[in-house]
């Protein structure tokens, strides 16, 4: 073969195979990514209620699980749709709801129940501006909604916050993993810029073995009847069952924590976010970094359990950590917390649907280290004038 | 399709395949005959309602009715919050604890991905008539193919006696001390009728539990509302008028009088609807074939 | 009112016989079935109350009771077993 055809043959193999790439990946809507990642994960039964910014997700669902003979209603509320989740959860079936902020509050109470009595779930929150009827805007404004559990009483869920249509398209197999593995509610909790953009991504998806369960609703053929409840009317045996809630949550703490990490090594500042705020600090971070500036990004992926441990220990060897957010600031308090103290916390956020920009960061960032710098010369002039 | 093992079994595990009742001494003509004892799935406790309350008559009703039709080890059935909130625990069939008023939702749950179970809920008026009115009118309107059993005894039990929407102009309650008063707390709700209404309901009747011969009728009705079930029929309900003798301030056979008088009046009794045009067939091996998945 | 195909546990007709089986333990002295009786073999013995606090039914006239059942049909507590007299020649 000639050099011209060797090059030639060889730049063909190559083009194959970006063809075979190109032909796996696909520009999906956030929405419809979410739903079919979850149809691929073995999703049986889908329940939701039209609410923007999530609606395609529920119209995608609408054609698909009907498709597969899979389990689709439109409920008459969240309210509905949460209790129907209930019922399904409590036979064994792999359950998914989805909907916005308003219509998360509406299933704070089937999330208690769900959570007390031990049924798992995945509920995804395309978070809108609030507080109220709000607006349709992104938002991360319910993360204390998400993360104290929502519902009443003494029990959490597991939250995933995907920053990337991909991610959560992944995220949403390792959702009703956790569910299942832990007989718990997960949340997994995006925004309407994710919900509505459109990604490139790819056809790449994962499905969790099934568990045989020995607690599920199936008809009592040749076994005594099963209950599945929350309710324990002796103070001693609900006290035992939420220590048993506890040490599940202990153990989830400890296995479970997700987080990532953009540049941590050497960074004298620490950006904190998560979902888009983290995409928009990140580009922050490009910037400064460009301007010679040492900062890297944490971005928690679980918001429950929180990554509190490494935040802690990066708190130590930093001067100080700007946490963005979509919001009035809720994970901050977190941050706070995770750090006590080793380092000062400062907040950037926007609410109302706006999304800071990377340059509002930047600002923020600016200040945050002016004030560390000051701290620092006044602590040293004074130490410097004792001596 | 939902990956779900038939765990339904032949009907032969849990009741005697023979079509005839059981007797003591079935070769002995001359042997007393067993005239009625409580089915096996009423499990064998005493119960915490009240004296003369109707909820036990009900639950008896039901138990009768599920072994009849050989239904126990198939039934998946949906608890209230109200005083029969432990119904699982006099009812031994799996059941689910409904928070209050979403049992028609839990039941949509279960039907959609188990198509093979019998489902069930069991209501009272505060939960089905308050709070859950949007449950049950949109179960009922998509036509879910379950059966629900719903105690009136217009007020709130367990909660000490609360006027419910159900309660009787003038009726006095904790929450209506001088009386229902109809221009400030509205009049008492027909709810069997309003949901009559809908296509999707293939059967919706009124009985009562009043005396002997009305609660041999209100067998009959959550009979049949089973059987709707088992041939499809779409929503079936039946509304069962139950007393509250310490609600209402009466004693137990004070009660059944005015269930007999007053709320009879205010509720008419009967069946409301029956689309169901063919007789439906008897047993649940008849009408739910397997499904064809191997995992059977 | 038939039993019609019903699992039971196969209890045993009573001895010495009587038509009625109470389970006093469950009775919670409501007077539903004394209501119901028809021909007014049963009341409440006030002498004495159960292990739940009430006064137990019971029955007064084993001879008057034809076995119609309806007791047991309007107690809200099954407390009653029914069993149809043997025809002659049994006792």
């Amino acid at each position: 073969m000639t050099a011209p055809h060797a090059a030639h043959a060889a730049n063909a193999g190559r083009h194959s195979d970006r063809e075979a790439a190109r032909r796996s990946r696909v520009l999906m809507k956030g929405n419809e990514a979410i739903a079919e990642a979850a149809i691929q994960a073995g999703c049986d039964a889908y329940f939701g209620y039209p609410i923007t910014p999530q609606a395609e997700l529920l119209e995608w669902m609408a054609r698909r699980m009907p498709e597969l003979g899979r389990a689709f209603v439109q409920a008459e509320s969240e309210l509905g749709a949460i209790n129907m989740a209930l019922g399904a959860a409590a036979t064994g079936a792999r359950v998914m709801v989805s909907s916005s902020s308003p219509g998360i509050s509406l299933m704070a109470e089937g999330m208690s129940y769900m959570a007390g009595s031990g049924t798992p779930m995945v509920l995804v929150n395309i978070m809108r501006a609030g507080p109220g009827l709000g607006s349709i805007g992104p938002s991360q404004s319910d993360y204390f909604q998400a993360t104290k559990g929502h519902g009443h009483g003494d029990y959490r869920v597991p939250v995933l916050a995907p920053a990337s249509i991909s991610e959560a398209m992944e995220l949403m197999a390792t959702a009703f993993e956790l569910a299942e593995r832990y007989r718990t509610p997960v949340m997994v909790v995006a925004d309407g810029i994710m919900g509505q953009a459109m990604e490139p991504v790819e056809l790449k998806f994962r499905c969790p073995e099934r568990r045989t369960f020995d607690w599920v609703l199936t008809g009592a053929a040749g076994r005594p009847a099963r209950i599945v409840r929350s309710i324990d009317l002796q103070p001693e045996l609900l006290e035992k069952r939420n220590l048993d809630l506890q040490h599940k949550y202990a153990e989830i703490a400890r296995r479970e924590v997700r987080w990532s990490g953009y540049l941590l090594d050497d960074a004298e500042y620490v950006l904190v976010a998560y979902g888009t705020a983290a995409r928009v600090a990140r580009s922050a971070v490009d910037k400064a970094r460009a301007k010679g500036v040492k900062v890297g990004l944490f971005r928690p992926i679980t918001l429950w359990p929180f990554p509190s441990r490494e935040l802690a220990r990066l708190a130590g060897r930093t001067h100080g950590m700007l946490t963005v957010e979509l919001s009035s600031g809720q994970m901050v308090e977190d941050v706070r917390l995770a750090v006590e103290g080793r380092c000062p916390i400062a907040f950037h956020g926007r609410m109302g649907g706006l999304v800071p920009t990377p340059d509002e960061v930047l600002g923020a960032l600016k200040a945050l280290r002016g004030k560390v710098e000051r701290t620092r010369h006044a602590h040293a002039a004074k130490e410097g004038g004792e001596k | 399709m939902t990956v779900h093992r038939d765990t339904r079994a032949a009907p032969a595990g849990s009741a005697p395949s023979s079509a005839t009742p059981a007797v003591a001494h079935p070769v002995d003509p001359h042997a007393p005959r067993l005239v009625y004892a409580r089915p096996e799935v009423l499990v064998d406790r005493s119960t915490h309602y009240c004296p003369g309350c109707g909820h036990g008559v009900v639950h008896r009703l039901l138990a009768e009715v599920l072994t009849e039709l050989y239904l126990p080890a198939h039934t998946i059935a949906v608890a209230p919050v109200g005083c029969a909130v432990f119904a699982y625990d006099y009812l031994s069939v799996d059941f689910v604890e409904a928070p209050h008023g979403r049992a028609p939702a839990v039941a949509t749950g279960i039907r959609r991905v188990r198509p093979e179970a019998f489902v069930l809920t069991y209501q009272g008026d505060g939960d089905l008539a308050a709070i859950g009115t949007a449950e049950i009118v949109h179960a009922a309107a998509r036509g879910e193919n379950i059966t629900a059993i719903f105690v009136n005894n217009g007020i709130y039990g367990m909660t000490g006696g609360q006027m419910a929407p159900t309660t009787l102009v003038g009726q006095k309650t904790t929450s209506s001390p001088s009386g229902r008063e109809a221009a400030s707390m509205g009049y008492p709700i027909r709810i069997t009728e309003m949901l009559a209404q809908l296509e999707g309901v293939g059967y919706a009747a009124r009985g009562s539990v009043a005396d002997a011969g009305q609660i041999g009728k209100l067998k009959a009705m959550i009979k049949r509302a089973c059987q709707i079930q088992l041939a499809h029929g779409g929503f079936a309900l039946v509304e069962a008028l139950s007393n509250c003798p310490v609600g209402w301030g009466m004693t137990p056979r004070e009660s059944l009088e005015h269930l007999r008088g007053p709320v009879a009046q205010a509720y008419p009794l009967g069946v409301i609807v029956d689309r169901l045009a063919a007789p439906p067939k008897d047993t649940f091996a008849e009408t739910c074939p397997a499904p064809a998945h191997p995992e059977a | 009112m038939a039993i019609g195909r019903v699992a039971v546990q196969s209890p045993r007709p009573p001895v010495p016989w009587a038509p009625l089986v109470i389970a006093e333990a469950r009775c919670k002295g409501c007077e539903l079935c004394v209501e119901a009786c028809p021909h007014s073999v049963l009341a409440l013995d006030t002498s004495r109350v159960n292990v739940l606090g009430y006064h137990p039914v019971q029955l007064i006239d084993a001879a008057g009771c034809t076995s119609c059942a309806l007791c047991a049909r309007v107690c809200p507590d099954c407390v009653f077993t029914v069993w149809a007299a043997p025809k002659e020649g049994h006792r």
